[in-house]
């Protein structure tokens, strides 16, 4: 298990490799990486972008992220949608394009058990191709469940690879645990999940460092878990609630040196934009090595539809408390600001016009025989 | 038209004109890759299951085949994605059912890495498949002897790989694949990693059968211009081996002749 070694890590060949990328380049020498990344994401995923979108289940949350706007003390609306609700949103995304949708969720064993994941994906999985999840780190018997219902993919971010870092932003929860939150993927793995996520939230440590982390665990997934499609993900910080502020730069210019760098050293990784990143940027990133991209996303459970409204309830520091004056406009939180607030379809014309195809539907229940 | 080919392709007692076959990924959009397969000439079409609308209701966002003429193209089904026997042979039956060609490309390449084909899963898959009357294609690796058990289990052809999907890299396998021509009883179509023209004329040369191109000509800056360069290529491979290649020699004449005392001692 990679929590076992990240201590002692001892750079292979190949991180070596990766680490002299991510030294600082001059422009040219980035430029250079550039084109090799382009012409590297072109050999081995084509001229196609996967799309997908996010359906946030719930931002209920028994942890105290100091970064996140889901964390258990940020006096938020809450709500944790109803499976019948859950397929409302479906609905809605599939009507829109969407074949590959992501259930999200905070850390809440009561509103969201394991019975309650296997049902949402049981109830998405008849018309919606592609199912993966992002939610707590879980036991193998407790992915079992969810992989049996149709499930093939799941994310999971470390947040940050550095030890002391984690352990001070992370002071309470089940989170708290750094080892079992790093061999997640494995578990998963282990559980049969075929499209596996890991990555960390730029920011929070220095970039560099994080990212041969990140690095080292690519490599260690792709060895171990051979059988899985690994992507990875290189969220950085966005206001919300908490107004948590990021503690280390990571900039446009790292951000594509970054891209470049894994594209370089992991050609067959598959690299994922949210649109947490702006219009400009995301689109200038298509060639660069980005394989799979979110549009039209809300991070708010109940976001596209409005679905869950009647169960909305504040909360601080997990308990329930009065509201002052509900209206019909008040919506649960996000758990970060979008950047990008295209629809589906005008993501996909921007594709289309620089010269790539939007693929929607890229797997099939059928293949797992849960259809 | 360059040639006047003497031998046609046959599978499974079906002629074609062709000895290019394409795939459909990576393209840019639906109709620069309809205009690539009107570029190559090509008769057979492979499509990635999981790509199409398998549920019967023309999906308009999973459409690639409503860009794939059935009359003019076989279109070849083919089972990427799939991990085992299992999987694959569910893929096969739902492309049946949902009125696909029982024609089916067998790919079971469990490492999304290298996407190298797995022996003994596909062997499995191709057993059970041929059995329910599908005509058979499988991906392989360039295994002869994995090659003649395919063919004994019934397959209509077998496509060993020249290097990685997508690789560019040309015939790495080439000692391989030559004993797998030696050997073969059905038609052999050497698929992946073949990135330039000259590269699939070599495999022609060799005297493979045909071979599928798809990577090469879809990412390329015109992608019909390429299919034109890789029917033309695959055209010039195919009368060369039937013409008969000098062949390289790797010796000299002998100054020294071994055999002259044969005449002397008349």
């Amino acid at each position: 298990m990679f929590a076992d070694l990240l201590p002692t890590l001892v750079l292979s060949p190949l991180l070596r490799r990766f680490a002299k990328l991510l030294e600082p380049k001059s422009d040219a020498e980035l430029e250079a990486m550039a084109q090799q990344a382009h012409l590297a994401t072109l050999a081995h995923f084509g001229k196609a972008m996967r799309l997908f979108a996010p359906i946030y289940l719930s931002n209920e949350c028994i942890n105290a992220c100091k970064y996140c706007g889901f964390s258990r003390g940020n006096p938020i609306l809450r709500v944790t949608l109803s499976v019948e609700e859950t397929v409302r949103e479906a609905r809605y995304l599939v009507e829109e394009g969407f074949r590959n949708i992501l259930l999200v969720a905070g850390e809440h064993p009561k509103f969201v058990s394991v019975d309650y994941m296997e049902q949402c994906i049981r109830a998405l999985t008849p018309f919606v191709p592609a199912v993966a999840v992002e939610i707590a780190p879980m036991s193998v018997e407790a992915y079992r469940p969810m992989v049996n219902a149709g499930a093939e993919g799941i994310v999971v971010f470390q947040e940050t690879y550095h030890q002391p870092s984690y352990k001070e932003l992370h002071p309470a929860g089940p989170k708290k645990d750094f080892a079992w939150r790093l061999n997640t993927p494995e578990r998963a793995y282990e559980a049969g999940f075929r499209r596996i996520g890991t990555g960390a939230l730029y920011g929070l440590w220095h970039w560099r460092e994080e990212a041969l982390a990140n690095a080292a665990h690519l490599e260690h997934l792709l060895k171990h878990c051979w059988k899985a499609q690994i992507t990875t993900c290189f969220p950085r910080l966005r206001p919300a609630p908490g107004g948590f502020q990021p503690r280390y730069e990571f900039n446009d210019r790292d951000y594509v040196q970054l891209v470049c760098a894994v594209r370089l050293c992991f050609p067959e990784v598959g690299i994922v934009m949210s649109t947490r990143e702006d219009i400009a940027f995301r689109d200038a990133l298509v060639p660069l090595g980005i394989t799979m991209m979110s549009a039209g996303s809300h991070t708010d459970p109940g976001g596209y539809t409005g679905q869950g409204k009647e169960a909305l309830h504040q909360t601080v520091h997990g308990r329930r408390i009065a509201r002052e004056e509900a209206t019909p406009h008040d919506e649960a939180a996000g758990q970060f600001e979008i950047s990008d607030p295209r629809t589906a379809a005008e993501v996909a014309a921007m594709l289309h016009s620089r010269g790539y195809e939007p693929v929607w539907k890229d797997w099939d229940r059928g293949i797992l025989g849960n259809a | 038209m360059i040639t006047d080919l003497t031998q046609k392709l046959v599978i499974a007692g079906r002629e074609f004109q062709s000895r290019l076959l394409l795939g459909t990924g990576k393209f840019s959009s639906n109709p620069a890759m309809a205009a690539a397969l009107d570029a190559s000439g090509t008769e057979i079409v492979t499509v990635a299951l999981r790509r199409a609308d398998l549920t019967g209701q023309a999906d308009p966002y999973a459409n690639i085949l409503d860009f794939i003429d059935p009359k003019r193209y076989l279109i070849l089904p083919n089972t990427s994605g799939a991990m085992n026997a299992e999987e694959a042979v569910r893929l096969a039956r739902l492309a049946a059912a949902a009125g696909l060609p029982t024609w089916i490309k067998l790919e079971i390449h469990p490492d999304p890495r290298y996407l190298l084909p797995d022996p003994i899963e596909t062997l499995k898959a191709a057993e059970i498949l041929v059995k329910e009357g599908f005509t058979v294609f499988p991906y392989i690796n360039a295994d002869p002897i994995l090659a003649k058990r395919l063919e004994e289990a019934g397959t209509a052809t077998v496509m060993p790989l020249g290097s990685p999907i997508g690789s560019n890299r040309g015939i790495e396998t080439r000692a391989q694949i030559e004993i797998i021509i030696e050997q073969a009883t059905v038609p052999v179509i050497v698929d992946a990693g073949l990135g330039a023209p000259s590269q699939a004329a070599e495999a022609l040369e060799m005297g493979a059968d045909a071979v599928l191109v798809n990577t090469a000509i879809a990412i390329a800056p015109d992608p019909s211009r390429m299919a034109r360069a890789f029917r033309k290529a695959v055209e010039a491979g195919r009368e060369a081996f039937e013409t008969g290649l000098a062949g390289r020699q790797s010796f000299a004449s002998a100054t020294s002749p071994l055999t002259a005392f044969l005449s002397s001692a008349n």
